[in-house]
């Protein structure tokens, strides 16, 4: 038995920290790892309590992050609570294995602190690698600071592991910004924690000797688009109200609430931004500043990624007529991702909206509250005249001549 | 520690408990499945089983039937073994913490690559687990090409053989290169055990199949694997194949203890030529062109020398 860890109320902790201790707190049975700047502290912070006697689970220090996850694979078709973190290369590395979780539907959870993908190599924060990941099958959940990568984890354990879910999980921060800067977070004693989540119930689990099971199996033109289908059609129908229901019981226990768009100023709102991470909070600030001016502006944040929450956003933009969609990724030929999702939403919305492209923070920079206001600006401004004022796509904050798209 | 399995004849063998069924979609006289069969019925233990992307894995969980009748796990090409790996940590964890379903059980982890799947591509994570000392058990299926993407040479293709990626054509008789020595890279991973063996010798593979499943740590099985498809003989006969490589000594029988005592395990009374062996198969009917002559000769050469070198290796207990 593990022993208890003694927490304060309020802990400073970084993300990292944040997503170390609720992974000791559920008491993971098996972590597969491979380090990578900056979500290591969190597999070091585990092996830390290993070696403390705060948890007893194996920790398997792999060789890299494709046999990381391939590790978690076979440890989670073997019945328990699985985990394991990593950002960038090695998530690059581990997509192929990402897609055999969601497919072999187990409750794997991965805290992925996000940074830049190479060439040029970069450690610092974007969200290329999330985007990377968006098709394979897995829940994705977005925190926006430490307290949020805490609390998520017990709300991404509870949904993934659930047995009519069977998926998945990826807990998103951004890197440095959140992974390493130290807050307040408010936090839950162990066995109110473990409770949270509580005993892992395992389903068609390898070790169950006497009801043997076959996973991974091959399925030709003639099953695997039933396969798919049933995924897919379990992420589209299933997973909400099991992510509202968690939200709701999390609410009810911590008092801290959590929505799968978190919406702020925008009942009345003639613009907002859209945007993920660390972005969010530095959005609401700014939009406190300008309606102290009386500007009518407000910030939509993607709380759940995938499954992309359409009706919820579709009723969060109710109203308002210009969206500035914010990413935080190299498109690459094409417009951000959020841009994109976004627009499916919006063009069934039966309102005229003016829909723009803000790309910032590629590789770690800065989004500051001027850039913000600056964005505002222009949005207010295509909100008055109904249309694009602006080209439809920007470069926030690169040096040089301004990059924009029309 | 798990009960020995004792086995008398081969009928009563190749008849005792099924857990890979007859039913399956690999070719007539696949040596895969042979193999698989005398390694599961080594043991009456309980098995968690991996297998890497090949044709053993495609031919034998189709959806929606399986010819498992013990668990068996298949992720990709190269990660079997890490597969496995995973599941045995996930075992000690849930022993420790007093939640296996049948505590008094000892399951025996074990997984299937092709040569493809364990001497190229999922080469990193056998390492991985090797080094790391998982309980478990790693059979290559050495069928010496790429078998289930039609033909391509791997590193384990020997010099002179025809395949789709290395064919013998006008100016060219096939593979250059030699066959990777996975046995000695292996043994050198400290692995307490390692061992070659064939299906023909089917008393040899059962005894060290039973030693591997009796040793604690990773072990490592190179398992001849004689493909019909591939190899170009008839599905008849697999086991004349065989018999004229352990008698030819290309595949010869040994075993590594502990990463350096070597013992050879089978030595032919009459040791046959090389090339009674290459002229049984297709892949390599171009070498008997007399312009190929110095790669038979070649052949022969390095079979004698690494039998030669066994030999010494077994003298010297080293
Ligand atoms: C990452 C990846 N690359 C390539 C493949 C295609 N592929 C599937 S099986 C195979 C060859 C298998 O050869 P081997 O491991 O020798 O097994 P065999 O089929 O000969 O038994 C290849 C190349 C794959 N499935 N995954
Ligand atoms: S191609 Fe070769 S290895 Fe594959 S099933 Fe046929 S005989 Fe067996």
């Amino acid at each position: 038995m593990a022993d208890k860890m003694e927490l304060r109320d309020v802990e400073v902790w970084d993300g990292n920290m944040a997503a170390s201790q609720a992974l000791r707190q559920v008491q993971i049975d098996v972590v597969a790892a491979y380090p990578i700047t900056p979500s290591t502290p969190i597999v070091e912070n585990y092996g830390n309590y290993l070696a403390n006697g705060y948890i007893d689970g194996e920790f398997v220090m792999v060789e890299s992050e494709h046999a990381a996850m391939s590790g978690c694979i076979g440890a989670a078709a073997a019945g328990g609570r699985v985990a394991t973190a990593t950002s960038s290369q090695g998530f690059a590395l581990m997509v192929e294995t990402l897609y055999q979780a969601s497919g072999m539907r187990l409750p794997i959870i991965l805290n992925v602190v996000n940074r830049a993908l190479a060439a040029p190599l970069n450690v610092n924060g974007d969200h290329s690698d999330m985007y990377l990941g968006r098709d394979s099958g897995w829940i994705q959940f977005d925190a926006y600071n430490p307290q949020h990568a805490y609390d998520l984890n017990f709300i991404a354990f509870r949904v993934a592991e659930d047995h009519e879910i069977r998926l998945p999980a990826m807990v998103h921060q951004d890197g440095f910004l959140t992974s390493h800067t130290a807050q307040g977070v408010k936090t839950m004693d162990d066995d109110t924690a473990y409770n949270f989540v509580g005993e892992f119930k395992p389903m068609n689990d390898m070790l169950d000797l006497d009801h043997p099971v076959t996973h991974g199996v091959q399925t030709e033109e003639d099953w695997h688009f039933e396969h798919k289908a049933r995924q897919h059609n379990d992420l589209m129908t299933k997973v909400f109200p099991k992510i509202e229901a968690a939200f709701d019981a999390f609410e009810k226990m911590t008092g801290r609430r959590y929505n799968i768009v978190e919406t702020y100023k925008t009942e009345d709102a003639d613009a907002v931004v859209v945007c993920m991470g660390t972005s969010v909070e530095t959005a609401y600030e700014v939009a406190d500043e300008l309606r102290a001016d009386g500007k009518k502006v407000g910030v939509i944040g993607i709380r759940v990624v995938r499954p992309w929450p359409h009706a919820q956003i579709a009723e969060a933009l109710k109203g308002i007529k210009a969206i500035g969609a914010l990413d935080r990724s190299s498109p690459n030929g094409t417009f951000g991702m959020l841009y994109n999702e976004l627009a499916g939403t919006v063009v069934n919305s039966g309102e005229v909206k003016v829909l723009t492209n803000y790309v910032y923070g590629l590789g770690g920079r800065d989004l500051t509250k001027v850039h913000l206001r600056e964005i505002y600006a222009e949005l207010l401004a295509n909100a008055e005249a109904g249309k694009p004022t602006t080209p439809l796509q920007q470069l926030i904050g690169v040096r040089g001549p301004k990059i924009s798209f029309h | 520690m798990s009960e020995m399995k004792k086995i008398k004849n081969l009928k009563e063998f190749s008849t005792s408990a099924d857990r890979f069924e007859g039913a399956n979609l690999l070719c007539p006289g696949c040596a895969h499945s042979i193999i698989v069969r005398e390694v599961l019925n080594a043991t009456n233990d309980d098995l968690i089983l991996a297998a890497s992307t090949g044709c053993l894995e495609v031919c034998t969980a189709v959806y929606p039937y399986t010819s498992w009748d013990a668990s068996w796990i298949h992720i990709g090409f190269e990660n079997g073994s890490t597969a496995v790996a995973g599941a045995e940590a996930m075992y000690k964890a849930l022993k420790r913490k007093g939640r296996l379903k049948q505590p008094d059980r000892e399951p025996k982890f074990v997984a299937f690559g092709g040569d493809g799947a364990s001497y190229d591509i999922g080469f990193q994570w056998i390492s991985g687990c090797f080094e790391r000392g998982h309980n478990m058990m790693y059979v290559v299926l050495d069928n010496e090409v790429y078998a289930n993407t039609g033909g391509q040479r791997s590193s384990s293709t020997p010099i002179g053989a025809s395949t789709t990626t290395a064919p013998a054509g006008r100016v060219s008789y096939g593979e250059k290169m030699h066959k990777k020595n996975m046995m000695q890279i292996m043994a050198a991973h400290g692995s307490p055990y390692v061992a070659q063996v064939a299906p023909n010798k089917w008393k040899d593979m059962v005894k060290k199949i039973q030693t591997g499943f009796a040793t604690e740590g990773p072990v490592f099985i190179n398992a001849m694997s004689a493909c019909t498809t591939e190899w170009k003989f008839l599905p008849e006969d697999t086991i004349a194949i065989s018999d004229l490589a352990t008698d030819s000594l290309v595949f010869p029988l040994y075993e590594i203890i502990g990463g350096t005592k070597l013992n050879i395990t089978y030595r032919p009374k009459n040791v046959i030529p090389v090339k009674d062996y290459l002229g049984a198969q297709g892949r390599f009917k171009h070498l008997f062109k007399p312009e190929n002559k110095h790669v038979l000769d070649e052949w022969q050469a390095r079979v004698d020398r690494d039998w030669e070198y066994l030999q010494r290796r077994e003298e010297a207990s080293v």
